[in-house]
């Protein structure tokens, strides 16, 4: 079933049928579920999420030509791993940046890839960058609405006050990458 | 909601759901050896076609799918068989498979998929639709464009010939 299933989305992929290509990776925080479409690495769905959901969502959203195809999220893989193992700080594969609300949502995102590893910025910093300081409780939200954790670092966006903050995934994980990258 | 507003289920979820019935249907259809094949044709069609497909309606379009792709087959392997070979009737686009399709199998298997392999093309579409893949006679007749009727109609008459090719086997292996 499963030769049958790869052979399939091989085909596919080399016809140009195969939208969004999906994967579950092992990784010290849990089981995590990235989704490249042609352009890049389109969602990356932090331990909780279920993997019915995710693929649900990314039918509505980007296409039903959806299928398990590991080969074609090697690259997404081999980074991450590396990002865990200590060993990268920065991420160089291609994006999709097609789930994130055009406009101030994006650009709030956008801002965000930017910010280096090992360092943090405030919520209005964030706002800032993408143009308009006074909109922290927006950015908020925008970073909020992250289809890219961890490789979209909305990780390293923080409170003034020195309070970490909400994430996605729950404070305790945001704690965990923080003190990973060494910025606590 | 109607079935066409409904949002289509992702591909994977989509295959999960039909890969093992219509898996089946075709080893029934074009015996074990081709029926691989077949199957990944009829999943590529499938995906080609998909984001038209109607969502309240996956099981027998991906049945109608997989019938055409058998027949499909048939004409193919017709084709490359001597002329003196081919069927005369213009009506058997399903002529029985090749000898070889049933090498490897038990000779249990090889009898039924046998009498099965002799049944009239409609006919023999309906019963494997019918037990092997497990439809209702509904979407039996959905499957194969017919009506439910002569669906239920169809899958009888095979039941029958298949009753009288079993009764002849017990006859012969006394």
């Amino acid at each position: 079933m499963n030769d049958f299933v790869e052979r399939l989305a091989a085909q596919a992929s080399d016809e140009g049928l195969l939208d969004v290509a999906y994967a579950t990776l092992e990784t010290p925080i849990g089981e995590v579920v990235v989704a490249s479409t042609e352009r890049g690495l389109v969602r990356l769905a932090l331990p909780g999420v279920s993997v019915d959901d995710v693929l649900t969502r990314l039918a509505e959203e980007v296409s039903p030509r959806i299928l398990a195809y590991p080969q074609r999220l090697d690259e997404a893989r081999r980074e991450l791993d590396q990002y865990f193992e200590g060993r990268r700080q920065q991420f160089e594969l291609p994006l999709d940046w097609r789930l994130s609300h055009p406009g101030f949502y994006r650009r709030v995102l956008r801002a965000t890839a930017k910010v280096p590893y090992g360092e943090v910025i405030t919520y209005t910093d964030a706002a800032k960058r993408a143009g308009s300081p006074r909109a922290f409780r927006a950015a908020g939200s925008a970073l909020g609405s992250n289809p890219i954790p961890i490789v979209v670092p909305c990780h390293r966006v923080v409170r003034a006050g020195g309070d970490i903050g909400n994430y996605g995934g729950g404070p305790e994980l945001k704690r965990f990458l923080l003190e990973h990258e060494h910025a606590l | 909601m109607s079935a066409i507003d409904e949002a289509l289920p992702p591909f994977q979820v989509f295959l999960d759901e039909h890969l093992e019935p219509v898996r089946a249907f075709l080893r029934g259809m074009v015996g074990p050896n081709d029926a691989d094949d077949c199957l990944q044709e009829t999943f590529m069609a499938a995906l080609r076609a998909y984001p038209r497909a109607h969502a309240g309606n996956l099981r027998s379009w991906v049945f109608t799918i997989a019938h055409r792709k058998a027949i499909d087959h048939y004409r193919a392997a017709s084709r490359e068989q001597p002329v003196a070979d081919i069927q005369p009737a213009v009506d058997r686009t399903i002529s029985a498979p090749p000898a070889d399709a049933r090498l490897g199998m038990s000779p249990r298997d090889s009898a039924i998929w046998g009498a099965v392999a002799e049944l009239p093309p409609g006919q023999r579409a309906a019963v494997v639709l019918r037990f092997a893949a497990d439809l209702r006679y509904r979407e039996v007749g959905q499957a194969l464009g017919t009506s439910e009727e002569s669906a239920r109609q169809n899958v009888h008459e095979g039941l029958k010939k298949l009753r009288k090719s079993a009764a002849e086997l017990k006859e012969m292996a006394r």
